[in-house]
């Protein structure tokens, strides 16, 4: 189960692409099925660049949640059974608040990772002006073209802004959640 | 009241033996050196831990019986638990702490039990902060509460105080006096000191790797100089009542051997008091002493000695009260003690705290 959920971390995200498009693809049973009765598109639409970035950058999502659960005093949850909390509600009052600053920021993390996503995008829903183009794609396409380097290191220097705000912001979401859960 | 416990379980090389009953309400010191089986007991009751063989039966309901496969979860169980480390809900305010039983319970506390508890305790002030920002005795305050607020019908305390310096102890052990004066629940108290016992406890289990060591009421107990090496006692407690109040500023405390003289308490006559005659501080004599500064000087017979290292622990009767002197074996042997001997205590001081009437216990 471990190794399932951090499979998106070691596999190639051309692979996850592929796999995205062997099974959601427009010509493709539950592609074509999620097509006729729900109005869903993912192949070559922006909601399939999304679908793709949130599944390679779930281990990171699923490591803040963890962390954030395993480093909990077993003793409260001993605390709140003794006072009427059954497993549910243990969860819901006791577990979940006091791992919100640690998936606060995984979230945050993750968001700010997805950003950079390249190969499963590419694969499952190409590279469209507008639509699915995500900034290393524009970098990659603007180096394509002549006279693009200006606009690629425009572009380079946009992303590195944005995962320096994305790393700090998830550092200050932390500790701010932290504090107020002190408070 | 009555709880009745049974518990056979092993890990590793501790294993733990042991059955005893309660029948009233008050508190019940659990004693005993670490690893003794204390902690494993508490957590047996409060249905945090299942042991391998045990019945445990709170007036008529069975909340665990192993032969009958029956384990009532410890959230259905109604038993407050005090930790040590008072395990407040951080990300709640005291309030909230507060609330978090009291919403849970099937037989909720109405408001003005919750405004009577908060009072008993004295948490209004305390309401809207987290718990990061309270004393460690305030900590322990709110924990109390909490689990009162939970309508338990019997108290765990697990070392409550042991993480408190003595100030703070000082602070808040009048809160547990008032608590079981007035809240009539039984409660289980894990403790080593032997304050807190000669204060707190009205009955004592003792427990000694994993079995029953002894049982009694404190009185007995604390009395009992056999029990030394286990129970952290320094001396007897025994119940007195006020006599009167004499004019030469003293007051007159009546027990049942004699009447002893101490400084002047401010209470009616009839208030009950709980005495706690420390061994080091009772003497003996032979003879009734003449010309002496000591207030109180008892006439009383010698049970039982017990020497230990360079001291003998003499135990000695007056009346129907038992208390214990700690003499040298020097004294002993120049006295030449031995049980059914009179002879003559002379109490330098004794300490006094307030004792339940029989109505509230």
């Amino acid at each position: 189960m471990e190794g399932i959920l951090h499979l998106p971390l070691a596999l190639p995200p051309v692979v996850v692409g592929y796999l995205l498009l062997v099974i959601l693809g427009p010509r493709e049973p539950i592609g074509a099925w999620l097509e006729t009765h729900f109005d869903i598109r993912f192949a070559f639409s922006w909601t399939g660049a999304a679908l793709a970035s949130a599944l390679i950058t779930f281990p990171f999502q699923y490591r803040a949640i963890r962390l954030g659960i395993q480093a909990q005093d077993a003793g409260l949850a001993e605390a709140a059974a003794t006072l009427g909390a059954g497993p549910l509600d243990r969860f819901i009052n006791l577990t979940l608040p006091l791992a919100l600053p640690g998936i606060v920021a995984g979230a945050v993390t993750a968001f700010a990772a997805s950003l950079g996503e390249f190969g499963a995008i590419i694969t499952f829903v190409s590279n469209i002006p507008g639509e699915t183009r995500t900034l290393p794609l524009a970098i990659y396409s603007a180096l394509q073209e002549p006279g693009g380097e200006s606009e690629a290191a425009r572009l380079a220097a946009l992303s590195i802004v944005l995962a320096l705000l994305g790393v700090i912001l998830a550092g200050v979401a932390d500790r701010r959640l932290r504090a107020a859960l002190a408070q | 009241m009555n709880l009745e416990v049974a518990l056979r379980h092993r890990f590793g090389a501790f294993g733990l033996d042991a059955k005893f009953r309660v029948e009233r309400p008050g508190i019940t010191a659990l004693f005993g050196p670490s690893g003794a089986g204390k902690t494993t007991v508490v957590n047996a009751i409060a249905g945090l831990l299942r042991p391998d063989e045990g019945r445990i039966v709170i007036d008529g309901e069975t909340l665990l019986d192993t032969a009958a496969r029956i384990f009532v979860p410890a959230r259905l169980r109604r038993a407050g638990y005090v930790f040590q480390d008072a395990r407040l809900f951080p990300h709640l305010s005291v309030e909230g702490n507060l609330r978090f039983g009291w919403l849970r319970t099937g037989r909720r506390a109405t408001q003005t039990e919750f405004d009577e508890i908060l009072d008993l305790l004295g948490l209004e002030t305390l309401l809207g902060r987290k718990p990061a920002r309270l004393s460690g005795g305030e900590k322990s305050r709110v924990a109390l509460g909490r689990a009162l607020l939970a309508s338990p019908r019997l108290l765990l305390l697990d070392e409550p105080l042991a993480a408190l310096d003595a100030a703070r102890k000082a602070e808040i052990l009048p809160w547990f006096e008032r608590l079981r004066d007035r809240a009539r629940l039984p409660m289980i108290y894990v403790t080593h000191s032997a304050d807190e016992v000669s204060r707190l406890a009205d009955a004592i289990i003792v427990l000694e790797a994993g079995r029953l060591a002894a049982q009694g009421s404190v009185f007995d107990i604390l009395s009992d100089p056999e029990l030394g090496a286990l129970v952290p006692a320094d001396g007897a407690v025994f119940p007195a009542r006020i006599v009167e109040q004499r004019a030469d500023r003293l007051t007159a405390l009546g027990f049942d051997g004699g009447t002893l003289l101490v400084p002047r308490i401010s209470r009616p006559a009839g208030t009950p008091i709980r005495v706690r005659m420390r061994a080091d501080d009772v003497m003996l004599a032979l003879a009734a002493p003449e010309a002496i500064s000591a207030n109180n000087v008892l006439p009383a017979e010698v049970v039982a000695i017990r020497t230990r290292d360079a001291n003998a622990d003499i135990r000695l009767i007056c009346g129907n009260v038992r208390f214990v002197s700690r003499i040298t074996q020097s004294s002993l042997a120049r006295l030449a003690l031995v049980p059914g001997m009179q002879v003559f205590a002379i109490v330098k001081s004794v300490t006094l705290y307030p004792q339940p009437g029989p109505d509230s216990g």
